[in-house]
Parts: structure tokens; C-alpha cells; sequence
């Protein structure tokens, strides 16, 4: 392999990567022109100067603070208590082997292969019935179950090759399962349970069909909800629509380039086990 | 103190027999009661219901009246159904088949030729590239490109004026011969990345020496990635197979965000029918039929792909061993 026959193919790679993030680019160019010079230039061309009206504009009018307050408190919840939950199910399963366990786990898998679409009425008729409907609450307590069943299937997986000798040794020296679990299990496991926290809270955080309606109020919406339902509405302007996607991709680029080991390890894991 | 106290403890118990032996397996499954509980009530109830509203005439308010099959039989004659089912169908093109083997050669490529001659770096700048679509919230891709697929004024037409194919220009999203493919490409750049990370994950466990040796027989690049790559990530490409094709199934805030169903059903598929269905038509029973069958079909896709993936890796272990 000659070092002129290999560029053309790093070329390509690149020039195609380029593909990949240059959307990013034009919302962003895009985000900081003025209305004027949008109509006068078109979308292609370098901004003149900064011009933030635009961005401040958007965030005011759809209280961009609330939602994105919203939007950690849920997505932060459910992975908290749904990691919680995954580990307790997991720890059931992989350490303690109880009966049945291959039925329990399939039943886990099978719940969470079920599209949100099988549940979503029932869940609104529920919530309106319990007087759930339009809170936070609902979403956390619905998101917490759904990502649990994918977390039960990965940790129980990884609980059932937990070394033994270390749970032996600790009950020989009193400990019961639950300070098993917590002063032993949990904290060797932490690797594993960091990636589910992050793949918990970005899912939680990007999910739209069950926010979208269960969260009507304007106070209670995330940021993907709201951002959706102003575009579906088609009520903004081409400036507008790209402070809307500028400040609906900064989150995520951000928890990318914080979580990028973590998630690509993490899909990796995900899938091979 | 303590433990000692404890060891003791445990010795007598061992004299009498059965705590013991007894203790574990209930306080085991104790730890399974809430996951147990929480799944009834937020999977299973709802459900259940979902199933059994689908077999009634039921508009949200009051109670459901019984109607046997007769959703169903609505249904099969409905051509809206039957065109948001064959969406779908262009839908796992876009979603599964496409990036599958897009994802296939570029990290083949990634690895066996950028990672070894421009170093590992280089490799993962690229791979991050590919990967950060997958990061961004549905609804939000949805914002970025139906603005850069505006017919006024978006990006690519301007894009297309700019370089002199301005007979090229269209309403991409509005055009009902053109839109299902813009979805279908919006949908590509999408999900490239999940497969591309997978595979390139997979790679890694591949044994270097394959690779080694067959370019000392002097194999080219494409007879190494069909002869060697292929073969040795078959059970990650049934999993991303597998995953993908759901997803696709269940691609609903792209198409609220991009298209509304629309232009004239031209991008309907099963979940934002089933979800116009419930909510805009309040025909419950009707969109819970829907959701019904789309649950069968992606129930009967999951064990499809758990099955060819069990098959995958018994035989690669069979070889292995």
C-alpha cells in the first residue's frame, strides 16, 4: 500500500464526516444572523457580525429556562431511580439466581421491546384518573419503568458474572444482601452503572411521543416537547427555527462531548450482551 | 465484636438446620418486588387494557361497548393502514438496511484503514462525527431539516442554486412524489452512527493476525472485508439489524416534527396514525387495533433477531473452540 493510494480514501472518509456535522454548522452560522440579513444573503453565507436578538427572542418566548429545568429534572429523575431499579431487579437475578429467572428476564426484554404506542392511551386514561395527568411526576414514574427493563437486561447479565468468592467472603463475615448490595455489589459495578445513568438520561431526555402527551402545559413541557410542537405548529420564522435548533442541539453537544467514552463503550456493551 | 457474634450466630443456625438453606431465596426475591410491582402497573395494566379496547367501540368517555373484530376488519380494508405499513417498510430501508451497510464499510474502513495508517485518533474524531446525530433529540434533527429542506429560502436549495442545478430545486418535504424519500434521507443521517459504533466495537475483539495474514496472501481491501469482517461481526449485525428495524417501526417525532403524516399521507406511518387515531379522531378502540398490530409485528421481529443472534454466536463460539 503506497501512501498516495491511501489519501483518497481518508479524503473520502473525511469529506463524508463533513456531511455529518455540517447541519450543525449552517444552524449555528444561521442562529447568529439578523432577519435582514438572512432575507438579503440567504442561508449559505457568513454572518456579518454577532447578532443574538434572535436566540434571546426564542428563549423568552418559550421560557427556554423552564423548559430546560424541566427537562434535567425529568431526564435526571428517571435515570436516578430507574438505574435504582435496574440494580435491585439485576442483583435479584444475576447474584441471587432466584427461581424462574429466565422467565422474569424475558418478561423484562418483551416489556421493553413494546412500542410506547401500545401504551400511551391507557397511560393518559390512567394518569387523568389517578390525577397524574400533565405533571412531571407521570413521565418520571412511566420513563423510570421503561428504561429499567432495558437496565435489568444489561446488569443481569453483567450481576450473574460477579465474582462469587466476594459475596461469599462477605456474608461469612455477617453482612446480610441488602449491605451486600450496597457496600459491595454497587460499588464494583460502577463503571456499568455510570453508563446506564448517561444512556438513561439522554434517552429520557430525547423521548417525544409520550411527553408530548402527557406534558400539555406550557410549565411542564421539555425541551424536545416544546421545541417539536412550535415546529409542528409551523409558527415561526427561519430565524426563529434556527435559535429553536441552535438551542435544542447545545444540550446535546454538550453531553456528547462530556459522555463520549461513556457512550460509545456503552452502545457498545449494550449491544453485545 | 460484632462479627464475631454474627459467626456464632451463624454456627448455631447451622446446628438447627433450615434457616440457612431456607433464608436466600426469599429475601432474593424480595429485591424483584418493586421492579415486579412497577411493571404491572405502568406496562402490563396498560397493556392489557390496550389489547382489550381494541376489541371494542370506545371514544375516551364512558365505558367501551364490546365489538368482537370489528376494528380489525376495518382495518384490513382502511388503505390508509395499508399505506402507513408500507411507509414503514421504506422506513426500515432508510433506518436498518441502509446504515447497516453503510455503517459496515465505513468501520470497516475505520479500522482497518484509517486506525492502522493514521493512528487510532484520527479514527475516532471521524467515528465522533458519524456518531453525533444519534445524540440529538428527534424532534430537534426534525427542526434542522425542515428547514434546510425548505422550498423558500432553505439551505439546499440554495445550495443547489448556488452551484448552477437550480432546475434541481423542489419542496422536498411538501412535494407528495418527494417526500417520503427526504424523510427516508433525513432518517440515514440519523442513524448512521448507532451501527458504525457497534461494529466498530465488534472489530476490536477480531483477531489482528486474520487481517495480517491475508494481506501477506495479498488480499485487497474488499476481499478482506468480505472473506474476514463480514463473517467475524455477523452477531452485531443481526443485533443492529434487529434494533434498527424497531426503531423504524416505531419512528414517530420525525415525522410529527417534519412532514405531520403529510403531504396527503404520503409519510403516514403506524404510530403517527395510531397517535392521529387516539387523539384527533378520538376513535380509542380504532388506534388501539393499530397499535395492536404494530405490537405484534415488532414482538415477532424481536424474536426473530434474538433467535439469529443466539444462532450467530453459539456457531462463532463453535468455531472458536
Amino acid at each position: 500500500m503506497t501512501a498516495v493510494r491511501r489519501y483518497p480514501v481518508l479524503v473520502a472518509l473525511c469529506l463524508a464526516a463533513l456531511f455529518m456535522i455540517v447541519p450543525f454548522l449552517i444552524v449555528a452560522v444561521n442562529a447568529i444572523k439578523s432577519p435582514a440579513e438572512y432575507s438579503q444573503n440567504g442561508p449559505l453565507s457568513l454572518p456579518d457580525g454577532l447578532y443574538l436578538d434572535g436566540l434571546k427572542d426564542f428563549w423568552e418566548r418559550v421560557d427556554y429556562s423552564q423548559k430546560l429545568v424541566n427537562s434535567v429534572l425529568i431526564s435526571g429523575s428517571v435515570a436516578l431511580l430507574a438505574t435504582v431499579l435496574s440494580v435491585l431487579n439485576a442483583y435479584a437475578i444475576g447474584v441471587g439466581r432466584i427461581k424462574g429467572r429466565t422467565w422474569v428476564l424475558a418478561f423484562f426484554v418483551l416489556a421493553n421491546m413494546l412500542p410506547q404506542e401500545a401504551l400511551v392511551y391507557p397511560v393518559y386514561y390512567l394518569s387523568k384518573e389517578v390525577g397524574l395527568y400533565d405533571t412531571r411526576l407521570s413521565v418520571i414514574i412511566v420513563f423510570t419503568v421503561i428504561q429499567a427493563a432495558f437496565g435489568t437486561y444489561l446488569l443481569s447479565s453483567v450481576l450473574g458474572q460477579f465474582p462469587r468468592e466476594i459475596i461469599e467472603a462477605a456474608r461469612i463475615d455477617g453482612a446480610d444482601k441488602w449491605q451486600v448490595l450496597w457496600r459491595i455489589v454497587v460499588p464494583v459495578s460502577r463503571p456499568t452503572l455510570g453508563v446506564l445513568l448517561v444512556f438513561f438520561f439522554i434517552w429520557t431526555w430525547n423521548e417525544f411521543l409520550l411527553p408530548l402527551v402527557m406534558l400539555i402545559s406550557n410549565d411542564n413541557q421539555t425541551v424536545s416537547v416544546a421545541l417539536g410542537v412550535l415546529q409542528g405548529q409551523r409558527l415561526m420564522d427561519a430565524t426563529m427555527t434556527n435559535a429553536a435548533a441552535l438551542l435544542g442541539v447545545l444540550p446535546a453537544i454538550v453531553f456528547f462531548l462530556v459522555f463520549q467514552r461513556t457512550l460509545t463503550r456503552g452502545i457498545a456493551v449494550g449491544a453485545v450482551k | 465484636m460484632t462479627v464475631t457474634v454474627e459467626r456464632d450466630a451463624r454456627v448455631v443456625g447451622k446446628d438447627h438446620g433450615s434457616r440457612p438453606s431456607r433464608r436466600p431465596r426469599t429475601s432474593y426475591a424480595l429485591f424483584l418486588l418493586p421492579g415486579i410491582l412497577a411493571f404491572l402497573a405502568v406496562v402490563v395494566l396498560p397493556f392489557v387494557m390496550n389489547t382489550y379496547v381494541s376489541f371494542t367501540d370506545w371514544q375516551g368517555v364512558g365505558s367501551p361497548t364490546w365489538s368482537g373484530l370489528a376494528n380489525y376488519r376495518e382495518l384490513m380494508d382502511d388503505s390508509e393502514f395499508w399505506a402507513s405499513f408500507r411507509h414503514s417498510l421504506f422506513m426500515v430501508v432508510a433506518m436498518a438496511a441502509v446504515p447497516t451497510v453503510i455503517g459496515l464499510v465505513l468501520a470497516a474502513a475505520l479500522f482497518d484503514y484509517v486506525g492502522k495508517h493514521f493512528g487510532s485518533r484520527v479514527a475516532a474524531v471521524l467515528r465522533a462525527c458519524f456518531y453525533l446525530p444519534q445524540v440529538l433529540p428527534i424532534a430537534v434533527a426534525g427542526i434542522v431539516w425542515s428547514w434546510i429542506l425548505a422550498p423558500d429560502n432553505g439551505s439546499l436549495n440554495a445550495l443547489l442554486n448556488a452551484v448552477g442545478l437550480g432546475s434541481w430545486q423542489q419542496d422536498w418535504l411538501g412535494d407528495p412524489d418527494i417526500a417520503l424519500y427526504s424523510v427516508m434521507g433525513v432518517m440515514v443521517w440519523v442513524q448512521i452512527g448507532f451501527p458504525l459504533v457497534v461494529f466498530m466495537a465488534g472489530l476490536q475483539r477480531v483477531d489482528p493476525q486474520l487481517y495480517e495474514a491475508a494481506e501477506l496472501d495479498g488480499a485487497g481491501w474488499w476481499r478482506r472485508f468480505w472473506h474476514i469482517t463480514l463473517p467475524q461481526i455477523r452477531p452485531e449485525t443481526y443485533v443492529v439489524l434487529t434494533w434498527c428495524s424497531i426503531a423504524a417501526l416505531k419512528v414517530f417525532g420525525a415525522v410529527y416534527v417534519l412532514t405531520k403524516g403529510g403531504p396527503g399521507g404520503a409519510t403516514n406511518v403506524p404510530s403517527y396514525f395510531s397517535f392521529t387515531t387516539f387523539f384527533e379522531k378520538t376513535q380509542v378502540g380504532y388506534g388501539a387495533a393499530i397499535s395492536t398490530v404494530l405490537t405484534v409485528i415488532i414482538l415477532a421481529l424481536s424474536l426473530v433477531g434474538l433467535k439469529l443472534q443466539t444462532r450467530a454466536e453459539d456457531a462463532e463460539e463453535g468455531a472458536r473452540a
